[in-house]
């Protein structure tokens, strides 16, 4: 007997039991869906469309400082720009978002500098931002761990009686971030479990990038992602994950029912990873590029421009965008080759609150031998 | 678990119901503080050491957690986003292993990696050690693991007296601290001083004087090495004896102290000897007291097998017999 996969791709929802929710196909029409709908007008599909651009413009200088030696690694959201901006923007003030290291278009969403995201990647530092400013923990690396922290800042939510008011102000939720690999973690499912029986206030939001690393979906999973949500007694929802306006919807719909104290939900955002899992990968190890020119057909950027063209968006709009992009691109630059190196004598103090004497003694002894040779290297 | 009050606030109760006391006084000194674990509610845990919280501090404050270990931890790292300090309640030793990733890869760099902007102030209350004829995974010593773990504080209890405070200092620290409990002393009876002032959490104490070799020890060995000094100075050997309590960071200035006057140092704990603290202890001393050793430092340990079959664990834990044996072999260095 060998450990092959089935015939039958059965992650991929071979009978078309969950479909996915759409509400703009990648030809740019807007089409209707029973359940979701998106409510804005097109100036805020307008909006939505600069985030696309600007996210995928942090990818692209990051990718790029990578290639010139200025980040140590980089991970790109490439192709996944609609499920994190279609998502991050239905998030409020007052909520809070639990990322992978993968979520820069979020991160630009809860208005982190894109600069600052940076720093881990370039090995000048471990976090970059302040997690309660902008209601956005620090990227997480260990696949899935960030879920759990997601689920007990919901229990803290609802402790705290933050839930169930209907009061825009006041209500709020929490979205965990995570990947179709890390449905694979014990750490994922107990979160669902640990949201499910105590009704937290979370959305789970798997961008389902077809990929973890070079392990396609189908090596994680015997059924579609969407469908562990109902073994855990709350509501799947599966979304296509390239397309911003329905991605905004659903998570609308659920963080609205979260913040309500309706407790949990599951979105599959089925997307794709058009770039490598990070600048060290080699796709072509393990995909062909038939499957890459599939999805290039269903971008999440180009079917907004699509939609944007038709409803008689001025050309001044796309280009004063390419300038803000532009400008972007030039802070990232400047910034990233600004980053403050780090100075291991600094770290010794932020281990703990409170320092030990053991850090204090082997800080001293660092700070000696690094004089000694400071003092040898200006007599020779 | 019974109680008896003496005058002066002294208190005589055994050391399981000093953690429920010093939980209680912890509980209502801060309403952030909140409890967490497996049967820690109705039940009161399977030790009783939640015993009665629930009730008086409601279902908000005291939560039966799902069987799940990595649950408890990583949904207490999102509570204390929200300001909680939680106080975790890992029902056996053995049961902490799904937990090890997100103690050691979360709530030991968060801080770290936030540079001060994320505190963890989270407490991990583990029931350590054997000698209760448990079954597997129920006797285990884990302590070195997490306190090689950068960024973790570790203590350990061995008395009443340090159980009801020493808990409530580990919930008023802002950082994270393992709270080693030795399960075998739960029952043993000690005066609480409910009104001193309490030494500091991360300081070791000589527990008994003595003038010709020092033992060193934590949690559930230093009852072992009193009883040991008793039976030594029966035979005119003078031990001292220190209770370390601090096991990261490790306070041994007052170890260094009596070893340069005992010349003498043996240290004794539960978890196997490789890579044991005796093996980082014995090395500080030697760093620090070279000149002043008559004998090389002795570790006396359990040995460098998975716990064993408790009808074996008698032979295995380090008891009375081998404390004095390895005196003697130092003695007679």
């Amino acid at each position: 007997m060998s450990l092959s996969m089935p015939d039958t791709y059965v992650a991929d929802d071979p009978t078309g039991a969950f479909p996915l929710v759409q509400l703009l196909t990648p030809e740019g029409q807007r089409v209707s869906h029973s359940e979701f709908s998106y409510d804005g007008d097109d100036d805020s599909i307008r909006d939505l469309y600069r985030d696309l651009l600007l996210s995928r413009r942090i990818d692209f200088e990051a990718h790029a400082l990578q290639r010139h030696g200025e980040l140590g690694l980089w991970p790109p959201a490439l192709g996944q720009e609609a499920a994190q901006i279609g998502s991050g923007r239905a998030l409020r003030q007052q909520d809070f978002a639990f990322p992978t290291y993968r979520e820069h278009g979020v991160a630009l969403c809860r208005g982190v500098d894109p600069a600052l995201l940076l720093g881990m990647f370039r090995g000048v530092e471990l976090g970059g931002w302040d997690p309660a400013e902008h209601g956005f923990a620090l990227y997480s690396i260990v696949i899935g761990a960030q879920t759990l922290h997601a689920t007990g800042y919901a229990m803290g939510l609802t402790l705290d009686d933050a839930v169930g008011h209907d009061d825009p102000e006041r209500d709020a939720a929490v979205i965990a971030y995570f990947g179709d690999g890390a449905t694979s973690q014990g750490s994922v499912n107990e979160a669902f479990d640990w949201a499910a029986v105590f009704n937290a206030p979370v959305v789970f939001f798997c961008q389902n990038n077809q990929y973890a690393i070079s392990a396609s979906t189908d090596r994680q999973t015997r059924g579609p992602i969407v469908q562990r949500a109902g073994g855990f007694g709350f509501q799947g929802i599966r979304v296509d994950g390239n397309d911003v306006l329905a991605c905004h919807a659903v998570t609308t719909a659920a963080m609205d029912k979260a913040r309500n104290g309706e407790g949990p939900t599951l979105i599959e955002a089925y997307t794709y990873r058009m770039g490598a899992h990070t600048t060290s990968d080699d796709p072509s190890r393990y995909r062909d590029s038939a499957e890459v020119e599939t999805w290039k057909l269903k971008d999440p950027i180009e079917r907004v421009k699509r939609y944007l063209l038709v409803q008689d968006t001025p050309q001044e709009f796309f280009d004063e965008l390419d300038a803000e992009a532009e400008a972007l691109g030039k802070h990232l630059r400047e910034t990233c080759k600004a980053l403050p190196e780090p100075d291991l004598a600094a770290l010794f103090d932020e281990v703990f609150v409170e320092g030990t004497p053991e850090l204090a003694e082997q800080k001293a002894e660092y700070l000696a031998f690094r004089e000694s040779l400071e003092a040898e290297g200006s007599d020779s | 678990m019974s109680e008896r009050q003496q005058s002066n606030g002294i208190t005589r109760m055994p050391l399981g119901k000093g953690l429920n006391a010093g939980l209680r006084a912890a509980m209502e000194a801060d309403d952030k503080v909140m409890i967490m674990g497996e049967d820690v509610g109705k039940l009161g845990g399977v030790f009783r050491i939640t015993d009665g919280l629930q009730k008086d501090f409601g279902e908000s404050r005291v939560i039966d957690a799902p069987l799940s270990e990595s649950g408890i931890l990583g949904t207490a790292i999102g509570l204390t986003f929200r300001g909680y300090r939680p106080v975790l309640e890992i029902q056996f030793d053995g049961f902490v292993y799904p937990a090890y990733d997100q103690i050691v890869s979360q709530v030991a760099k968060l801080h770290f990696r936030s540079k001060g902007k994320v505190t963890m102030p989270i407490v991990i209350r583990i029931p350590f050690g054997g000698g209760i004829g448990a079954v597997e995974h129920h006797s285990e010593s884990p302590e070195a693991q997490f306190a090689l773990t950068a960024g973790l504080k570790v203590v350990s209890c061995s008395n009443a007296n340090d159980a009801y405070w020493m808990i409530q200092q580990a919930i008023a620290s802002d950082d994270p601290v393992v709270f080693m409990e030795p399960k075998r002393r739960y029952w043993d009876q000690g005066e609480v001083d409910l009104e001193s002032t309490p030494m500091p959490l991360h300081s070791s104490r000589v527990v008994r004087e003595g003038t010709d070799a020092t033992l060193i020890a934590y949690g559930p060995m230093v009852k072992t090495c009193l009883e040991s000094a008793d039976a030594a100075a029966e035979e005119g050997t003078s031990l001292e004896v220190i209770d370390l309590r601090t096991l990261s960071p490790l306070d041994l200035d007052p170890v260094f102290d009596s070893v340069r006057r005992t010349g003498h140092a043996i240290v004794v704990h539960e978890a196997a000897q490789t890579l044991g603290l005796g093996a980082e202890i014995s090395a500080r001393i030697t760093e620090k007291c070279f000149y002043s050793l008559q004998a090389p430092v002795m570790r006396v340990t359990g040995y460098d097998l998975p716990y064993p079959p408790s009808r074996a664990e008698e032979e295995f834990l380090p008891g009375l017999d081998r404390v004095l044996d390895a005196v003697d072999r130092s003695l007679a260095f």
